[in-house]
């Protein structure tokens, strides 16, 4: 990648390299756009129904596991340092490291989708999944609780669906990387799955407390 | 100039330069992309003009003789889905706007090519899901999909009908995506974006609406989905729910996309009203602007379709209030139009029919528009065929107009052939009349009350569904036409020159079908556009 | 396109180091708050402390502080509207118990 002139990653349609990441980066801002639109909707419905049944919302959302709920989010933010530490490295040229932070943040994202799968799995132990056989033993205005599990599950169901494909897409980075596919001068993959991995924590960093942080003064931290 | 004589020798172009099927269907080219999105919304189209066929044959008699209610239903849903989401959206922004944004910056392609062969594969996939509804039984809940009656009554295929739609969503948005960022990033040197033409601004604002608002239905249909599917109540009211909540968020992209079907047709008319009248786009910067405030404020009026669905009063109120305000953008652009016929040399060719009536067509729709975001007076029209006949002077009369226009413009470039003036010119004027006397008479029922989505109807609103029916078939002979034309003109048609119309805009200096990455020299531009001060002389074709 | 040269800024590691220490401090923060009963409050401070989070993820990990215009442009968009669907959508919804007649 020495010559400046004829750079084998600029693809044909390009005048140059400076063009093309910057159109990868608008790309994918556009791209993230449409994705909180996605979300959006889903925090509509929300606050909708939050501000129709307070009292359902607040006894629905004492039922998640507060510790369980902040310990992920500090897994998530780990995650989310790794791979700014990856791009980090990356514009280094620092191929070792590179593929080590990788490598961590795919292991933090597994650990927060172990948690999630173990909450989940509560949720099914205690019926309070929406269906036939929900309850909501202790809830007030338990006939409207299900919406609150409903969106419980729908957003945090999409969040996870969300990481999972980023799962996919890191497990091919990091084989690349460790390949020797990304330079300092070129390393725009990297670069763009840090933009879509950051985007999925600040989904979660809304999800935390709207799902799990509701009146929680009468039960404390438990 | 056209060129009587038959070429020498094939010259290289994007149509020969690869050949077989397979060629086609890994193509990374936009002009190919743009053909093979234009064979399959005209297939759309034609079954979507099947159903409307059949809605008209059964409204030619009071009574329910041709089909019973159930199946009316389904065929009026199966129109609307094929209509708006697998033709009108995608008409011209996939087609026309995939083919002639790169050129007309000045690319080779757009900025992410293979994200743009996705998008056809993406609608196709979409498209498979929606003829498999229609070859199972079909869907019965009107293309608006509205809750409870979606979720947990409708006897239709609900959940493939909804997921194709969803699919289909993201094929819009990565068109989208892929125009944003070659709009922005792709220009040729010197092409400022005050240099742009209009056609592309009004892409750039159809783009932004794609990209906000499809993500929102896509969610809600997504959410109509799980609750079908698992019966958990996102909108149920048995759970609490809120009908009213799924209409906010269906029309939050459903409004918005009547502008995603408008806007490039408006793009396309400035484009072809220039040309046609040999002059600079009276008050561009007003008809750039308006492009991206009537995308800006088309966001705010959402509320209107909620008139009576149980929105609270004052919220009606604030969204009849700003329904009048999109109307100002529109009206601008019909001014404008209007002013820079004035005074030019106005030819009526093909397209310039057109795109005239267009104007008079889109103004109509546009002012009943007006009528129908009047909190007051929606009340009394709600539902009725006043609602019917103002949508479809939008849509047909304006989005499928346009989408015409620019296939009759733009077709010589694009292969290179030009197609029968006397034909065209006579579909045409049937298109016209025959739109005219198929809705007009609509706007007259729905003021007398006749209420849509009915097969059956009192003997007293014969006369005028008569009417309606035998415009319909004018529209059809007029519909049909130019796809006989326009095919046989691919193999017989006259070799078109590089700019048969006289026409400004890099597109046409090229040649005509255009080269493998368009240009031979990326080109330098050094001056507003539509110059036509440049241009030698005005040919008259025809 | 003339910020070219601020795509290529180099973040020092120490910004990211700072920036993740605040977000596991307001995590536990906004955790904790919680259980302190603020009345209607709560909800203004939690969101709050989530969007401060996100603007310093927005900001520092995704580049957004050194980056174009363009991306400015692109993320302010985004949000303008995500506040459009949500504010306007939830004026019907507060204000449909005014009149006092079911269903206006």
């Amino acid at each position: 990648m020495a010559s400046h002139a004829v750079s084998t990653t600029l693809r044909h349609h390009f005048a140059s390299d400076e063009q093309q990441k910057d159109a990868a980066t608008i790309g994918m801002w556009v791209f993230l756009v449409t994705e909180i639109m996605f979300f959006g909707g889903l925090f509509l419905a929300y606050f909708a129904y939050r501000q129709a049944y307070p009292a359902a919302f607040a006894s629905a959302s004492n039922k998640t596991n507060l510790w369980l709920g902040a310990a992920n989010t500090t897994v998530l933010i780990c995650s989310s340092l790794t791979m700014a530490l990856a791009v980090h490295a990356a514009s280094m040229g620092k191929k070792t490291l590179l593929v080590l932070f990788l490598i961590m943040t795919l292991l933090l994202g597994g650990a927060f989708l172990g948690v999630k799968a173990y909450e989940y799995h509560d949720k099914w132990v205690h019926h309070e999944i929406p269906g036939q056989h929900f309850e909501c033993e202790g809830c007030e205005d338990a006939g409207h609780a299900p919406l609150f599990f409903s969106l419980y599950f729908a957003m945090t169901g999409l969040h996870a669906t969300h990481m999972l494909i980023g799962f996919v897409i890191l497990v091919i980075l990091i084989v690349q990387a460790a390949r020797g596919k990304f330079t300092e001068k070129w390393y725009t993959p990297i670069e763009m799955f840090g933009l879509y991995w950051h985007f999925v924590d600040i989904v979660w960093i809304f999800l935390f407390p709207l799902l799990y942080l509701i009146d929680r003064s009468h039960t404390g931290l438990k | 100039m056209i060129t009587a004589s038959p070429p020498v020798k094939e010259t290289k172009n994007y149509l020969n330069h690869e050949r077989g099927i397979k060629s086609w269907l890994l193509t990374g080219d936009h002009k190919r992309i743009a053909i093979l999105y234009l064979i399959s919304v005209t297939l759309f189209f034609a079954l979507g003009g099947v159903f409307a066929s059949l809605i008209r044959l059964e409204l030619s008699t009071p009574a329910g003789d041709l089909l019973e209610s159930n199946q009316y239903n389904k065929v009026f849903t199966m129109h609307g889905i094929l209509m708006v989401f697998f033709f009108l959206i995608p008409s011209i922004p996939a087609t026309l706007g995939n083919f002639l944004i790169p050129m007309m910056i000045g690319a080779k392609d757009l900025a992410f090519p293979k994200i743009n062969l996705l998008s056809w594969y993406i609608y196709v996939v979409g498209g498979i899901f929606t003829l498999y509804v229609l070859l199972t039984g079909g869907v019965d809940t009107g293309w608006t999909f509205y809750t409870p009656f979606s979720t947990s009554y409708s006897n239709g295929y609900v959940i493939a009908a909804g997921l194709g739609i969803f699919i289909n969503g993201f094929s819009s948005i990565l068109t989208g995506l892929n125009f944003i960022v070659t709009i922005h990033r792709m220009r040729a040197p010197g092409l400022t974006w005050f240099r742009l033409p209009l056609f592309v601004w009004a892409h750039y604002a159809t783009s932004a609406i794609m990209i906000l608002g499809t993500p929102v239905v896509a969610v809600t249909l997504f959410l109509v989905v799980l609750e079908r599917g698992f019966h958990i109540g996102f909108f149920d009211p048995a759970y609490g729910g809120d009908p009213v909540l799924f209409q906010h968020l269906f029309w939050f992209y459903s409004h918005p996309a009547v502008y995603i079907m408008i806007l490039p047709s408006m793009g396309v008319i400035s484009e072809v009203i220039s040309t046609f009248s040999s002059k600079k786009p009276f008050g561009y910067t007003f008809i750039a602007f308006s492009s991206v405030a009537i995308a800006v404020f088309g966001f705010l009026v959402w509320g209107h379709h909620l008139f009576v669905a149980g929105q609270s009063i004052y919220a009606g109120l604030v969204f009849s209030i700003l329904s009048y305000v999109v109307a100002i953008p529109s009206a601008i652009k019909v001014f404008n139009w209007a002013a820079t016929m004035y005074k030019g040399k106005v030819r009526l060719e093909t397209p310039m029919l057109y795109a005239l009536g267009f104007i008079g067509l889109f103004t109509v729709g546009g002012l009943t528009g007006i009528f129908l975001s009047s909190l007051g007076m929606d009340v009394h029209l709600t539902d009725t065929y006043f609602v019917v006949a103002h949508f479809h002077y939008v849509m047909v009369g304006g989005a499928l107009l346009g989408y015409l226009c620019g296939i009759h413009f733009w077709w010589p470039k694009i292969f290179g052939r030009m197609y029968s003036q006397v034909w065209s010119k006579v579909s045409a004027v049937l298109v016209f009349v025959g739109f005219n006397l198929t809705f007009f008479p609509q706007f007259l029922l729905g003021y007398m009350g006749m209420p849509r989505r009915y097969h059956v109807y009192p003997p007293e609103f014969q006369v005028f569904n008569v009417l309606s029916s035998a415009g319909a078939s004018v529209l059809a002979l007029g519909l049909i036409l130019p796809a006989i034309y326009l095919t046989w003109s691919l193999k017989h048609g006259e070799i078109a020159s590089e700019n048969p119309w006289g026409a400004t805009g890099l597109e046409w200096q090229t040649a005509s079908p255009p080269i493998m990455e368009n240009f031979e020299v990326t080109p330098v531009v050094t001056t507003e556009a539509y110059d036509y001060s440049t241009q030698q002389e005005v040919v008259h074709v025809g | 396109m003339s910020d070219h040269n601020e795509q290529h800024h180099i973040v020092p590691k120490s910004v990211y180091f700072a920036v993740f220490i605040t977000l596991i401090a307001m995590t536990w923060v906004t955790a904790w708050v919680s259980t302190v009963d603020l009345g209607r409050l709560n909800i203004f401070v939690a969101l709050s402390i989530a969007i401060f989070k996100a603007s310093l993820v927005i900001l520092f990990f995704m580049h957004v502080k050194y980056g174009t215009k363009l991306t400015k442009f692109t993320v302010l968009a985004g949000l303008y509207w995500l506040v459009l669907l949500l504010f306007i959508a939830m004026c019907d919804l507060w204000t449909r118990g005014w009149m006092g007649v079911p269903g206006r």
